[in-house]
């Protein structure tokens, strides 16, 4: 029984270490974005990795997302003669929800852990402690630009994500099942005000912060050769999507 | 030559150490590696510590250049104690050090030319004409030539040592640290980077701290040799003086001997 306490008790002390922890890197990250040199080389560069070579991968996902997701409504909807609203249903849920959490998720898998294995083979081959030597903080030189690239792309993928599921759904309802097109489209806008949009892309730009500074942390604190490498990475992924999947939840009670 | 050991760091009075470890104890998870760890080394020295694997060089080194921090201790650089130092200070501080790893620790990500301008662009305002200058400089500082475009993967171990010898010179600084500057070359190759060491410490007019375990690569470029042992220095001389030592421990490793105090109580 005092085993099973001892368990319990270490689960939640490493909970809250790992929290306090990813707040003091958040912290050092913001604290070390304000001061120079400020790399916008380096900015653009992590820019350009994290959102324009994401384009595919987000273009599959949030196409097919918003397909399959006007296939089951429709055809749900049919039963109860609502197919009218099969069009704001898509749009709906796509910019409040799939898309963001869709599109951070997915960021996650290639980027995030990506982030974790670069840094943390740097880490294993000294090379963060040779930055370090060269007077170069590490938090300032390989944090900063991939944090700020997570914040201010993913809004923008999600953007494309909110405009391809749509179109996806457009294409599906029409096409596939007859709706008529005119029509579809007024149901898609009808019942959308900006906040639906807004809300989406604040909560891309927090989950854009999520999974970057998650590799980022996991890679950092990186020990034991090449299998370590594998754990950070791993660890990279499922923590950030977890990050992701329940801030989603406070994040959408926060805002809407 | 100040010459001190575990017991009291001694002073001399006409000249402040360059660099000066007080006390120094440091553990990793309830494992002591350093124990009351005390060196001084004058401007201009060339100290090389000798110690058997684990027994704490590296992290040595590391407290030199602030890169971990004593749990007690103090590390005085030109009188200024850096683990009193803020983060962003320290930072700014380490511009007096050139530190040159193990493998070399190049940045993967970048070329040769990138990896010995990368100090320079961050930490002066030179122009790009005076950085390439400056990293042809340094490149035949160690001697190679043609290399500025390769990346680090497709060096040998020797070139990948020398560009990160030349990495650490790019910002002229004050204090040279080798960490295992030849561990993993053949003995053709230690001889060859013993020599450059040598001769970098010459002409650069630096302090040059090196640790390693290969006694032939120590006695070549040490004005004094200090041997850690159990976490303090147990030694602590001139080549000469080192080689007649007549402690236990320090002829056990000079002649490389399974059997001895060096080994006692542990399975090796």
């Amino acid at each position: 029984m005092i085993r099973v306490l001892e368990q319990i008790g270490r689960v939640f002390l490493r909970l809250f270490e790992e929290t306090g922890l990813w707040f003091t890197m958040l912290w050092r990250t913001m604290a070390w974005s304000v001061r120079p040199p400020y790399g916008v080389g380096e900015w653009f560069r992590q820019m350009v990795r994290l959102g324009v070579d994401s384009i595919p991968v987000v273009f599959l996902t949030a196409m097919f997302t918003g397909m399959v997701l006007a296939l089951q409504t429709f055809i749900g909807f049919q039963r109860v003669h609502a197919e009218s609203f099969v069009g704001s249903v898509v749009a709906l849920a796509m910019l409040r929800e799939l898309s963001p959490v869709l599109v951070g998720l997915m960021v996650t898998g290639r980027v995030g852990s990506s982030m974790a294995a670069e840094i943390g083979t740097m880490r294993v081959t000294e090379q963060i402690d040779a930055l370090e030597a060269l007077a170069t903080d590490p938090i300032q030189y390989l944090f900063v630009p991939r944090v700020i690239a997570g914040i201010v792309m993913l809004p923008f993928l999600v953007v494309l994500g909110d405009a391809l599921g749509i179109g996806g759904g457009y294409l599906v309802a029409v096409r596939l099942m007859h709706a008529n097109p005119v029509q579809y489209e007024i149901n898609t806008y009808q019942f959308l005000d900006m906040n639906d949009v807004w809300s989406g892309l604040i909560k891309a730009s927090a989950f854009g912060l999520i999974l970057t500074l998650t590799g980022c942390v996991r890679g950092y604190y990186t020990t034991g050769g090449a299998e370590g490498v594998g754990r950070s990475t791993t660890a990279a992924v499922v923590n950030a999507s977890l990050i992701i999947l329940l801030s989603d939840f406070f994040l959408t009670k926060l805002l809407f | 030559m100040t010459v001190a050991t575990n017991m009291e760091p001694q002073s001399d009075p006409n000249a402040e150490p360059m660099i000066s470890l007080q006390h120094i104890y440091k553990s990793f998870e309830g494992k002591e590696v350093l124990r009351d760890l005390s060196i001084d080394i004058a401007r201009g020295e060339s100290v090389v510590i000798v110690g058997g694997s684990g027994t704490g060089k590296s992290v040595t080194l590391k407290h030199i250049i602030g890169l971990l921090r004593p749990d007690s201790g103090h590390v005085m650089i030109e009188g200024r104690d850096i683990t009193e130092m803020r983060p962003v200070e320290l930072n700014r501080f380490r511009q007096h050090f050139g530190m040159a790893f193990q493998e070399g620790a190049l940045f993967d990500s970048m070329s040769v030319f990138e990896n010995i301008a990368f100090p320079l662009r961050r930490h002066t305002k030179m122009t790009e004409e005076a950085i390439a200058a400056r990293v042809e400089e340094c490149l035949e500082q160690v001697h190679l030539h043609g290399v500025d475009g390769k990346r680090p993967s497709e060096l040998s171990g020797g070139m990948r040592r020398r560009v990160g010898f030349a990495r650490a010179i790019s910002l002229k600084p004050e204090i040279l640290l080798f960490d295992e500057p030849t561990t993993g070359l053949d003995p053709v190759i230690s001889d060859v980077v013993a020599d450059l060491i040598v001769e970098m410490d010459r002409t650069l007019n630096t302090t040059t701290v090196t640790i390693t375990h290969d006694m032939k690569v120590a006695f070549k470029i040490a004005d004094r040799v200090a041997m850690l042992f159990q976490g303090h220095i147990v030694e602590d001389g001139t080549p000469a003086e080192f080689q007649r030592s007549e402690n236990p421990i320090v002829q056990q490793f000079i002649e490389g001997r399974a059997e001895g105090p060096l080994t006692d109580g542990t399975n090796e």
